[in-house]
């Protein structure tokens, strides 16, 4: 994005999408992003940073995403008492994020919407976590919250609290349905509960340390997130990580998509009616974590990705016996597939069922593998493709029916996708080292990681302190985005449809509440 | 119809032998006597995700599929904490878990059990104790048997809680006093049968 024209002066920020650096002013800002909307962007992260001790107040960044790579907005906030405009009018998937980074830094937004986000009583409402003033050691007994939500009134509506405690074995959130018999006239998420102060924990740890906590963000996305932060930190020590340390790494990356597309068509066939989809789908990932467990000694590949490199390496025979078992699922995949598309009965609960329209996902900026199924090719891989993908293209998957069949649709597409890139990662790995050491890392330095994973774009900030210490870390989990979508999507349908369409988003809560 | 019982005939049972209880798990025993009198093996589990990462929620859903089946050991993971004898709790616990997960653990009908599972289930792992994190399941409700591992394999989640149900021998002679053995010839019964044949050629 060419910001030269709202006069804004622009810096380059290493890492591997090109990123530009942009201090602004509020009118600067709400210009930008106005700027980048026109022009097809949309936001990727906000987050707000604590730099009093360096007699530079707070600072809040606004991550913006377009066809050149991402703008890094950068508005400078004397002290607490001021406050930042709203972006929600212009990137609705704001809302939420300017709510979450009052609750942790208290410096407010000029919203409507002043509501906790993250919040939720467990600490004192008056005390923000992430300031360098707080005191990490001091706890406090957790009290209730009285959250404001929504109400629908009107005759025989009523409403239907669920959670934080599922009934099925997912992760805790409450979501509050507005019903008139079995249809959903609204739904109202609360996230917040597995907020365990992650960004606070990274402050505490060293960068060469911190992958292992990075890897433990949403434990589903392991690589993804751990890729991310070691991306960020690698462009912060300006080092190049070796090529076979990048193919392994995009090696377990298509792994865990792989994995995790897998399990999830056997719970949807599952929701959907068709226990034996979950039979099949779950031996098939069970086979596929099996082989993890033997080459990268984890079944999810925790802590295999480390700053530097990898922490593993492999022979011929494990490529071999890889290559043989990407083969082998590609058969017994097609052969699922084809009974998912011919199931009558399948196919009645997963068409037309929590629609969400190709312009509907491109106005509240739905990211991911969610925008896949709605028509939307975004894909870090192929915009900004970096080794090993400059070297072995991705061919992006887009379906634009945006219900659950289409969601479906592009795991069914992404895993053959992945398949063929296993295939052709195994077949052109380069020799070498898998592992370098990282320099000395400088202080006060910030670069972005991006990694595009299964679920969607995990994006690392990363700032450093002196002694390669962590000076803030923001993880941003693509689920921001997403998680108000859900809501939509649900509008209109039934409440038995929910667990459906909700499995079909598979949205973390552990990445999105910190 | 046709393509779904050929591959299931094709699939055959992948169902493995069940590994042994594994009694250096538990850490408290004041309720496996009452549990194994009143249920035998016939588990009901509530799951509670009281503030994880995810990654042990991967492989406690891998319990139900073909390879562990845990369903086939007579153990169900139940809806309701009313309708459960044990509590398979993921942790760290966050503070806006801490009410939830005392609820949960009060609605679940006594006699009950508790398993933390996860190294951060057993010691608060990587997140430790915070503003926002109790820490370890034991610190906010009795713990019977923690399963370490980041996650903890099916496996090792097996052998917790098959340890939490047998690791002593009812009083009572209804189950006979090697039960820990006859958990495991029952499962052996499920591991290689061959796959029927007629399924497999039907029309």
């Amino acid at each position: 994005m060419n910001v030269s024209p709202l006069g804004i002066s622009a810096a380059t920020l290493d890492g591997v999408v090109p990123t530009q650096r942009c201090p602004v002013n509020s009118g600067q800002l709400l210009a930008a992003c106005r700027l980048a909307w026109e022009q097809g962007g949309h936001l990727t992260a906000l987050w707000l940073s604590d730099d009093r001790d360096r007699q530079r107040g707070f600072t809040l960044r606004v991550l913006l995403r377009d066809g050149d790579g991402f703008t890094m907005l950068e508005l400078a906030l004397p002290d607490e008492r001021s406050h930042f405009p709203d972006l929600s009018p212009i990137f609705p998937a704001a809302a939420r994020m300017q709510r979450a980074a009052f609750d942790l830094m208290g410096v407010a937004c000029d919203a409507d919407d002043q509501r906790p986000w993250t919040w939720q009583a467990a600490w004192p409402i008056d005390q923000f976590p992430l300031r360098r003033d707080f005191d990490a050691s001091k706890s406090w007994e957790p009290g209730q919250e009285d959250y404001a939500f929504v109400r629908v009134a009107g005759d025989g509506v009523h409403e239907i609290p669920v959670g934080p405690v599922h009934a099925g074995i997912i992760e805790p959130g409450h979501f509050r349905f507005q019903v008139v018999g079995e249809k959903v006239l609204r739904l109202e998420e609360r996230l917040g509960y597995t907020h365990k102060g992650v960004e606070k924990r990274f402050e505490s740890m060293g960068v060469h340390d911190a992958h292992r906590l990075a890897g433990r963000i949403s434990g589903d996305s392991t690589v993804t997130y751990a890729w991310a932060y070691a991306q960020a930190a690698e462009a912060i020590a300006r080092c190049a990580v070796p090529a076979r340390a990048l193919w392994l790494r995009a090696l377990m990356l298509e792994r865990e998509r792989v994995a995790n597309h897998l399990g999830d068509l056997g719970y949807l066939g599952n929701d959907g009616g068709f226990a034996f989809g979950l039979a099949q789908f779950s031996r098939l990932k069970e086979d596929w974590l099996r082989v993890n467990a033997s080459v990268f000694a984890h079944r999810f590949m925790m802590d295999a990705v480390v700053p530097g490199g990898v922490a593993c390496d492999i022979d011929d025979t494990q490529a071999q016996a890889m290559r043989a078992q990407t083969a082998a699922l590609a058969k017994e995949v097609k052969v699922l597939q084809d009974i998912y598309d011919d199931h009558a009965g399948l196919q009645d609960r997963i068409r037309v069922c929590g629609e969400v329209s190709g312009e509907l996902a491109v106005k509240l900026g739905l990211v991911g593998l969610a925008a896949r199924g709605s028509g939307v090719a975004d894909d870090l891989r192929c915009d900004f493709p970096a080794a090993p993908y400059d070297a072995l293209p991705v061919r992006a998957v887009a379906h634009p029916g945006g219900d659950v069949a289409a969601r479906v649709a592009v795991r069914f597409d992404e895993i053959f996708e992945s398949l063929r890139l296993i295939d052709g990662l195994l077949t052109s790995m380069p020799d070498g080292a898998v592992r370098i050491e990282l320099p000395e890392l400088p202080a006060f330095r910030l670069a972005i990681g991006a990694i595009e994973g299964w679920r969607g774009p995990v994006v690392i900030a990363l700032e450093t302190g002196s002694g390669g210490s962590i000076r803030r870390c923001h993880p941003h989990d693509p689920s921001w985005q997403n998680w108000p979508l859900l809501e939509y999507a649900v509008i209109g349908n039934i409440v038995p449809d929910f667990p459906l369409i909700n499995k079909s988003f598979n949205l973390s809560y552990s990445g999105h509440d910190l | 119809m046709l393509h779904i019982l050929k591959q299931i005939a094709k699939t055959g049972l992948r169902t493995e032998t069940a590994p042994t209880a594994d009694e250096t798990m538990v850490v408290a025993t004041r309720l496996q006597r009452e549990i194994v009198r009143a249920l035998g093996r016939a588990l009901a589990i509530r799951q509670v995700d009281a503030g994880s990462c995810n990654g042990c929620e991967l492989e406690i859903h891998a319990l139900s599929n073909p390879y562990y089946n845990i369903e086939g050991l007579g153990i169900r993971f139940v809806a309701s904490p009313r309708h459960a004898d044990m509590l398979l709790v993921t942790g760290p616990v966050s503070r806006h878990m801490a009410i939830a997960l005392k609820r949960t653990y009060d609605a679940t009908p006594d006699p009950k059990l508790v398993v933390a599972v996860g190294e951060c289930g057993c010691n608060g792992g990587v997140f430790g104790e915070s503003y926002a994190s109790l820490g370890r399941v034991a610190n906010v409700i009795p713990v019977d048997v923690e399963i370490p591992g980041c996650p903890p394999t099916p496996t090792a989640l097996l052998r917790g809680i098959l340890a939490a149900i047998t690791s002593y021998a009812p009083p009572t002679p209804r189950i006979e006093p090697t039960a820990t053995a006859g958990a495991l010839d029952d499962a052996s019964e499920f591991s290689d049968p061959p796959v029927d044949a007629k399924i497999a050629g039907a029309p």
